[in-house]
């Protein structure tokens, strides 16, 4: 294990973006939970940030109204009061004859670039703000990308749902789209190529396409940045080299299909998946809620479902309604389309009720805050 | 309002972008020679920019669940954003009903 962050004074603060609307969870103890909204009201709310890179923690997040569009708001104040973003922020420029319809991810850069975040977004783009999320621009390099034309959507449309930044190198990034894959940049976004060697597209002729394949989630630890797990649309991968190839980690999983990966935020070779069935059946396997972990790096996974409800569940977890906290000892949440979450205090071996009947969980994000 | 004026009915969801106008009144004058539900909305995007963006993408398209009213006809069964506007108009902005969750 490496060098673990040392936990300072203050609370959990665990950001639940939901279908309708934002809720904060805040705790002492990680076991019980003070939940507060919901903001946004009826707001999608399908991509939630706590940048805590800057002096004071700032919440981002992305809202969708189903009238009135798409928009990015930011607190410095732990969520008393938001600002949003001028002019909405995410605005593609008049030449690309695009229109936003949703930030799928806001993704603060690494430490080196304390005023860099990241927004993926559909139609799928990425955008760059240098201001800590005031203001973003269409990084054009990837809009530009002679594959971009032949990008098919997904279930959930054509977006770049995932943004995976280096930890200490600024020119390397890696998002995914579906359903066109993952891509990356080693020179800031300037130039992109697929990074897909290896990961089979279930739904094409060519099993092994150049671009193309429905990458769900990619997660990496900072640690460790060239170790990265991936779900995709049927099927789990690791790459031990920054995402040019990619192998399958399946063994001891009870499904292939899925749609979050999340790793441990300070041990290399832990991560944790929640798989489905199969595509064709998005439930969870023997209808149980239940946590899949490896700590070998995907070699072998572990269920885990202590605390967790013993009653049949259907429940799907979205790409992005499961994450880890940067405790000492990792919490890990997720959130399921019926609206309960879940929280685990000791890296996913015993759970708990974090909050219950909300509305379908889209996204999550915790991080210990003053 | 007067005859040369368009009166723009805004929405309560959206008034927070009025400073809690229920009514924004343009000077047809402001439109340009051909007047048009589009230069209208042209007109918001330079004092009301926040409402206007709820209403058009940054494409200027009207946005899927949002209607445009003048007098009582939605302008998608007119000539959308080209639907001519004159003085004494009034012009309706309301979130459609197929836009819930």
């Amino acid at each position: 294990m490496t060098e673990s962050p040392v936990a300072a004074s203050g609370s959990t603060l665990l950001m639940v973006g939901t279908r309708k609307g934002l809720f904060l969870a805040r705790s002492e103890d990680r076991a019980t939970w003070a939940i507060e909204g919901p903001a946004f009201a009826m707001n999608a709310v399908y991509a939630v940030a706590v940048d805590t890179r800057r002096e004071t923690p700032r919440l981002l997040v992305g809202a969708d109204s189903e009238h009135w569009g798409p928009s990015v708001f930011h607190s410095d104040d732990l969520g008393a009061s938001w600002e949003e973003t001028e002019g909405g922020a995410l605005r593609f420029p008049a030449e690309t004859g695009a229109a936003l319809a949703r930030a799928w991810q806001l993704q603060p850069a690494g430490a080196d670039q304390p005023d860099v975040v990241y927004a993926g977004v559909e139609p799928a783009a990425l955008f760059r703000s240098d201001d800590g999320g005031a203001t973003f621009s269409l990084v054009e390099g990837l809009w530009d990308h002679p594959h971009r034309p032949r990008w098919q959507p997904g279930g959930g449309g054509l977006c770049l749902h995932t943004v995976v930044p280096h930890p200490t190198d600024a020119d390397r990034v890696l998002v995914a789209v579906s359903a066109a894959g993952a891509y990356r940049t080693e020179d800031g976004g300037k130039s992109w190529q697929a990074s897909n060697a290896g990961i089979q597209a279930l739904h094409q002729p060519d099993p092994f396409p150049e671009f193309g394949q429905c990458v769900h989630k990619i997660a990496r630890n900072p640690s460790r940045p060239d170790e990265m797990f991936l779900q995709n649309h049927g099927g789990v991968y690791r790459s031990r080299d920054g995402g040019e190839h990619w192998e399958t980690i399946e063994d001891g999983l009870p499904a292939t299909f899925g749609f979050p990966m999340v790793a441990h935020p300070h041990t290399p070779g832990t991560a944790y998946a929640f798989p489905l069935v199969a595509d064709a059946h998005r439930m969870p396997p023997e209808d149980r809620l239940r946590v899949w972990r490896t700590t070998d790096g995907g070699d072998s996974w572990h269920g885990l479902d202590a605390g967790l409800p013993r009653e049949p569940a259907y429940s799907t977890v979205l790409r992005d309604a499961m994450c880890a906290d940067d405790e000492p000892t990792a919490g890990v949440y997720f959130g399921t389309r019926g609206g309960d979450v879940f929280g685990s205090a000791d890296e996913g071996e015993t759970w708990g009720s974090v909050a219950r009947y909300l509305p379908d969980i889209l996204s999550l994000r915790a991080a210990r805050v003053p | 309002m007067t005859a040369t004026q368009v009166q723009v009915r805004v929405p309560a969801s959206l008034r927070s972008y009025t400073g809690g106008r229920p009514v924004v009144d343009v000077d047809i004058a402001a439109l340009g020679g051909a007047p048009t539900v589009g230069t209208l909305l042209d007109h918001l995007a330079a004092v009301h920019p926040d409402l206007e963006r709820r209403v058009r993408d940054e494409q200027r398209r009207l946005r899927r669940h949002v209607n445009v009213f003048v007098g009582t006809e939605n302008v998608r069964d007119l000539s959308e954003q080209g639907t001519p506007v004159v003085g004494g108009d009034e012009v309706a902005i309301i979130p459609a009903v197929s836009g819930g969750t």
